[in-house]
């Protein structure tokens, strides 16, 4: 849409009390005379039919801009929504008349502002059009085993072609290794039979999916639904190109290495062995102890052996307690004169598989201790003793056994791409014959970070790292409760126990689930939408690359990785990566990046229509950005319980807080405002910004806007940046109004008026 | 594609967040989609819920986004206070009937309350489980969604009294509203059907219900709400008083032959985190967990590692036997016989929470087909159905916590998709 085409039309509603408390007059007033809205109106009750009907008939007539002022964008969204018309909603009930004192001048002149903000927002936005690009619907699995082998499958049978590179020369991974799964039909009690070839066939046979064993990547360029995938010059399909649409990385698990457990007997002991040894000895059908090949007749499994160990892996690896059900069960199966004794700190058998761990205790042969396993050694002969500890209790028990099980955990098989990238560019800084302190730096990182050469899976060409990043314990994901699927990097999805512990059936679940992310993200990409959180969006950053500075801090700070930059450090945005949050816009000081609807113009615009009292006024004025996901709720939630608050702040939502460029603040505080604060999502290891940097981003920012303050001889209390929760309703209402008397304590802004 | 440019239309049953992420996942990849939910709000249990686990951030964060998708989404049709009562077809090809209760406000209500200073009527809020009362017209909570006011008809007295009706000024509420039958043909059906607590009456050795200051888990949630019964300060029920002690007691009829013989999943993450309320309330409070097996596996270790730091909270591997109650007090005794020592511990409280555990709900649907729904002995519904298309997600399935109903929900969806493109093609 062309700006001068716009035609825009300005609404008041009079209900929820907005009629009553306020002169609406007025403010139609400064639409028509301040704004020269030639089409404004107020209704009584606007989302009715009547009022929507008379909204579609000027739609009709050729308007295609709206400000409605009346209740919370959050409200009423589908009422007011028009297909081909740019919407603004002024929030004049939670946030002016049911929070404030009824028809008082401070009350008026707050609607008045918020108004002005929706007009001067509606006139500088634009509607979005989606990014087009071509699309390749392809989903690529990386990885062949359980997880990978199920998303190939469920992607193909909803009829996606999809293509599986495995790095070992067949199909299957673990689940080769495997014979017998938990049981996962009722009664809980039989395990099931592992068919591993005709699972392979079914794929073999499927005409969408491609397989490429003994595969590894060389590269993949580009971004969702433009993947350019390399293969290394190797294995079936060596060298070959070809193009995919997204990601499921199905990259698996490594037991934890055993040679960590000395002091459990494992190298040390010839009959200690580890949960992955007894499955191939039980698969042989035979078991049989290492030293001297006879069958053990009391077999000790130690649960736990370096998980839920802060000097080994300090997580639990969920599966080991029921794999030892198994193994114990197959073992009394095996020889029914073995005995068994599970040495474990908690079963964790949960659900219904409480009747698997059930159907081991009703076994007389196998025997549960609850017990801290300290040592393995050898006793007589290739005997083991076994020392067990109980903190609690101060009881200290020792265990003769003839074979120990060490029940290992899972490691996850991933890279870690922002560790590579950190080795890789100090590599770049020594081969550039940099000199001084940076060479020095340079130097100690490769040292240090040498063990990361070569481990790369994915070959991303993405300025952040050519693997996902890795969160706690090197698991790649993100914000893993509400939305487990959303990795750092757009149209790439972790799945089965790459993302966390699993079991098969877990794997074939989380498996199941990626595939339908991977399935979205090429069908949205197709629409020229965003993905999760902004579900939808249309709008996408445009980079005005002529003013480029190539400081290089949207490429750094982007959580997504959309940008690169070629070898001046000009960045090169791929949209399809993005996820719309702004950061990059916020991040840059040329102010070069915009959106259609979202810029560092139309914000500062708002800003500035702001009517300011002057210095004689005594009505100081305060500007609040809100991270629109939880801190405007959270404001809207206050007014519904009609909290007051400060009649002197005017508040701006903005898509998170990392979005806020400091120009604003500056642009504030030369406007004459007394005082900035910013209220984002909780920072740090749990939090809950849903671009996941963003409030941390804005913490650092602050830092110099701080310094800014500084040369300006402006007190530091100006301008705050606030970390709440969208249900903290009175505690938002309560930073609100002790950072309005702060403000009102310091003083006017000395900048006023000038 | 079907004539709407949709990839063919799925049925959700139930609103809590394994349907609603398996309703947006589904509508995101293409489908159109009816979410049916039986209460007037979506969000189901956890709504209901003070925090989640491990990260102790509130629900209503990531559901503010689900809502806002589903809010703005063109594919997803809300049918609240509704259930689905007949499902016939094939595979495939179904045919849903569904029953909508009436809500006695329709969507003129700007959620403004001018009705409930005017309702002389008081209802127990069951929202809260009953601790606490709303006005017969009353808004579910604050977040909720939809964002408007619901009558209970159960308490209503009707248009005779008719006081909410003048101070309405949008003429949004009609106390003779009907209920309505709705036809949907479908191609797939998600048993989104979620739980209900374990009637801890039934456990009578544990007091439920006669000794005041025993309360389950999804209680304490409220108690630790702002929208709960006390705003959230804990206080225990029998006189308000701020908490010295309290006991957790695991497996409150769960692993128990007598009760529910299953494991349901999450009860030990959730006191875990209950200790945390607690701590940040009462910062000397002590607290003791009397629990089988602590359960939390994978990184919510974390979490069971970090609560074991804290110096006041004791933990006994031990099953309660036995919980007495001193009337002139309120306090109470927990007996339980200490696993590790084989001795009995008793220890005094002055309040009592039980980890009660998961029930499926039954959600009992008329299925006019040739197969019925293959449920395990504990009542969930098993992984494999017999017929294309009907399937079922998260805790309809197995007892587990939110991250697992989202996932579950997630590749349910994909399963339902796959059933309408092969119905129409893609």
């Amino acid at each position: 849409m062309d700006k001068t085409e716009k035609k825009l039309a300005v609404w008041i509603c009079k209900g929820c009390d907005i009629g009553e408390s306020l002169d609406v007059e007025a403010l139609e007033k400064v639409a028509s005379d301040e704004y020269k809205v030639e089409l404004c109106g107020s209704h009584e009750f606007l989302c009715g039919d009547e009022g929507v009907g008379q909204i579609k008939e000027q739609i009709k007539e050729g308007v295609n801009a709206l400000v409605i002022a009346g209740c919370s964008p959050r409200f009423q969204t589908d009422t007011f929504t028009f297909d081909g018309c740019l919407t603004e909603r002024a929030n004049l009930r939670e946030f002016v008349v049911w929070s404030h004192e009824p028809n008082a001048e401070d009350t008026q002149m707050m609607a008045e502002d918020y108004l002005r903000m929706g007009i001067v927002r509606a006139q500088k936005s634009e509607l979005p059009e989606p990014f087009e690009a071509e699309i390749d619907k392809t989903i690529l699995v990386v990885g062949g085993g359980q997880s990978g082998m199920t998303a190939a499958l469920e992607s193909a049978k909803a009829g996606y072609d999809v293509v599986i590179i495995e790095k070992q020369d067949q199909l299957g991974g673990w689940l080769a290794k495997t014979t017998r799964l938990f049981p996962k039909k009722p009664p809980y009690k039989d395990v099931e039979i592992v068919d591993l070839e005709a699972r392979v066939k079914e794929i073999e046979e499927n005409d969408r999916i491609t397989v490429h064993t003994s595969a590894t990547i060389a590269s993949i360029n580009g971004g969702p639904g433009m993947f350019d995938v390399s293969l290394d010059a190797n294995g079936n399909g060596a060298g070959s190109q070809f193009r995919v649409g997204s990601i499921v990385q199905a990259t698996g698990w490594k037991p934890y290495d055993p040679d960590n457990l000395g002091h459990l007997g494992y190298g040390n002991c010839a009959n200690v062995i580890t949960n992955v040894q007894m499955e191939e000895m039980a698969a042989a059908g035979e078991i049989r102890r290492p030293s001297d090949g006879k069958s053990p007749k009391k077999i000790v499994f130690v649960q736990c052996a370096g998980s839920r160990d802060k000097d080994h892996l300090p997580y639990c690896s969920a599966v080991c307690c029921r794999v030892s059900l198994k193994q114990a069960m197959w073992a009394r199966e095996l020889d029914s004169e073995a005995e068994v004794f599970v040495l474990y700190k908690d079963i964790r058998a949960p659900g219904q598989y409480e009747d698997y761990y059930k159907a081991a205790q009703d076994d007389p042969g196998i025997f549960f201790t609850k017990g801290e396993v300290v040592a393995v050694s050898n006793s007589s002969g290739d005997n083991l003793l076994v020392d067990v500890e109980d903190t609690l209790i101060d009881k200290h028990i020792q265990v003769e056994a003839d074979l120990v099980v060490l029940a290992t955990g899972m490691v996850p098989a991933a890279a870690d791409g922002e560790a590579i990238r950190q080795f890789r560019d100090a590599q770049k800084v020594i081969a550039k014959g940099e000199e001084g302190a940076q060479l020095e730096t340079a130097k100690v990182t490769v040292e240090e970070m040498a063990a990361y050469e070569g481990t790369e899976i994915l070959n991303l060409n993405y300025r952040q790292g050519p693997d996902l990043p890795m969160l706690k314990y090197d698991f790649p994901d993100s914000h893993f409760i509400c939305f487990p699927f959303e990795s750092r990097r757009t149209g790439i999805y972790p799945a089965g126990t790459v993302r966390a512990p699993n079991d098969m059936d877990g794997c074939c679940e989380d498996a199941t689930g990626a595939a339908i992310k991977a399935i979205q993200c090429v069908e949205l990409a197709t629409q020229g939408k965003a993905m999760h959180p902004r579900w939808g969006d249309q709008s996408y950053p445009d980079f005005f690359l002529q003013r480029c500075t190539q400081c290089k801090r949207c490429t750094e700070e982007c959580p997504f990785g959309t940008i690169n930059e070629d070898e001046k450090g000009t960045p090169d945005p791929t949209i399809t990566r993005c996820r719309r949050c702004g950061i990059c816009m916020g991040a840059c000081p040329e102010r070069i990046i915009s959106f259609k609807d979202y810029s560092v113009e139309i914000i500062s615009s708002m800003i500035k229509a702001v009517e300011v009292p002057d210095e004689y006024d005594e009505k100081p004025r305060l500007l609040g950005l809100l991270c629109e996901n939880d801190a405007y709720p959270a404001l809207d939630a206050a007014g519904f319980k009609r909290l007051q608050h400060s009649e002197w702040i005017r508040f701006i939502p903005v898509r998170c807080l990392g979005s806020v460029n400091i120009v604003w603040i500056a642009d504030a505080l030369a406007q004459g405002y007394d005082g900035i604060i910013m209220i984002g999502c909780k920072s740090g290891d749990d939090y809950q910004c849903h671009f996941i940097r963003g409030s941390e981003l804005m913490g650092t920012r602050s830092g110099n806007i701080q310094e800014k303050l500084k040369q300006l001889a402006l007190e530091d209390e100006r301008v705050r940046v606030e970390q709440l929760e969208i249900t903290d309703h009175e505690r938002l209402v309560e930073v609100i109004n002790e950072f309005s008397e702060e403000i009102d304590d310091i003083g006017m802004n000395p900048f006023k008026g000038l | 594609m079907s004539d709407n440019g949709k990839r063919g239309k799925v049925l959700v049953i139930g609103g809590g967040i394994t349907g609603v992420s398996a309703a947006i996942e589904a509508s995101e990849a293409g489908c159109e989609v009816i979410l049916v939910e039986k209460e007037a709000y979506l969000g189901g249990r956890v709504v209901r819920m003070n925090q989640y686990f491990p990260k102790l951030c509130p629900p209503s964060c990531g559901l503010e986004i689900n809502f806002r998708t589903i809010r703005t989404s063109p594919s997803i049709t809300v049918l609240t206070q509704s259930e689905v009562e007949k499902i016939s077809g094939g595979p495939g090809q179904y045919r849903a009937t569904i029953r909508r209760q009436p809500r006695g406000v329709n969507n003129k209500c700007t959620a403004c309350g001018a009705c409930v200073e005017a309702c002389p009527v008081e209802r127990a809020d069951k929202f809260n489980y009953e601790m606490g009362t709303t006005k017969a017209i009353y808004l579910p909570f604050q977040m909720a969604h939809p964002q408007q006011y619901v009558i209970d008809f159960d308490a209503c007295e009707g248009p005779e009294c008719g006081k909410c009706l003048p101070v309405c000024p949008y003429d949004a509420i009609d106390l003779e509203m009907q209920g309505q039958v709705v036809e949907e043909e479908v191609q797939s059906v998600i048993w989104a059907t979620g739980w209900e607590p374990y009637d801890a009456t039934q456990i009578e050795n544990l007091g439920f219900g006669t000794h005041k200051n025993v309360v389950t888990n999804v209680m304490m949630e409220r108690l630790a709400s702002d929208g709960g019964p006390t705003k959230g300060k804990i206080l225990r029920p029998s006189d308000n008083k701020e908490i010295e002690s309290i006991a957790f007691v695991q497996c409150a009829g769960s692993r128990d032959e007598n009760y529910l013989e299953h494991c349901s999943g999450v009860c030990c993450m959730g006191s875990l985190k209950q200790t945390r309320y607690v701590r940040d309330q009462y910062p000397d409070a002590e607290i003791f967990v009397f629990y089988i097996d602590i359960r939390s596996p994978g990184r919510l270790e974390d979490f069971y590692q970090a609560v074991q730091e804290d110096e006041k909270v004791t933990f006994v591997k031990g099953k309660v036997a036995k919980i007495t109650e001193d009337a002139a007090s309120g306090n109470l005794v927990v007996e339980a016989e200490d696993a590790l020592s084989g001795q009995l511990a008793t220890q005094a409280v002055e309040m009592v929470v039980l980890a009660t555990g998961i029930v499926p709900t039954e959600a009992p649907v008329t299925l006019e087909l040739d197969v019925e729904l293959q449920r395990d002995s504990h009542g969930f519904l098993t992984n494999d159905q017999p017929v294309a298309g009907l399937l079922a997600a998260g805790c309809a399935k197995r007892p587990v916590e939110v991250a697992a109903c989202v996932r579950d929900a997630t590749g349910t969806a994909l399963k339902a998709l796959q059933t309408c493109v092969e119905r129409h093609g893609g």
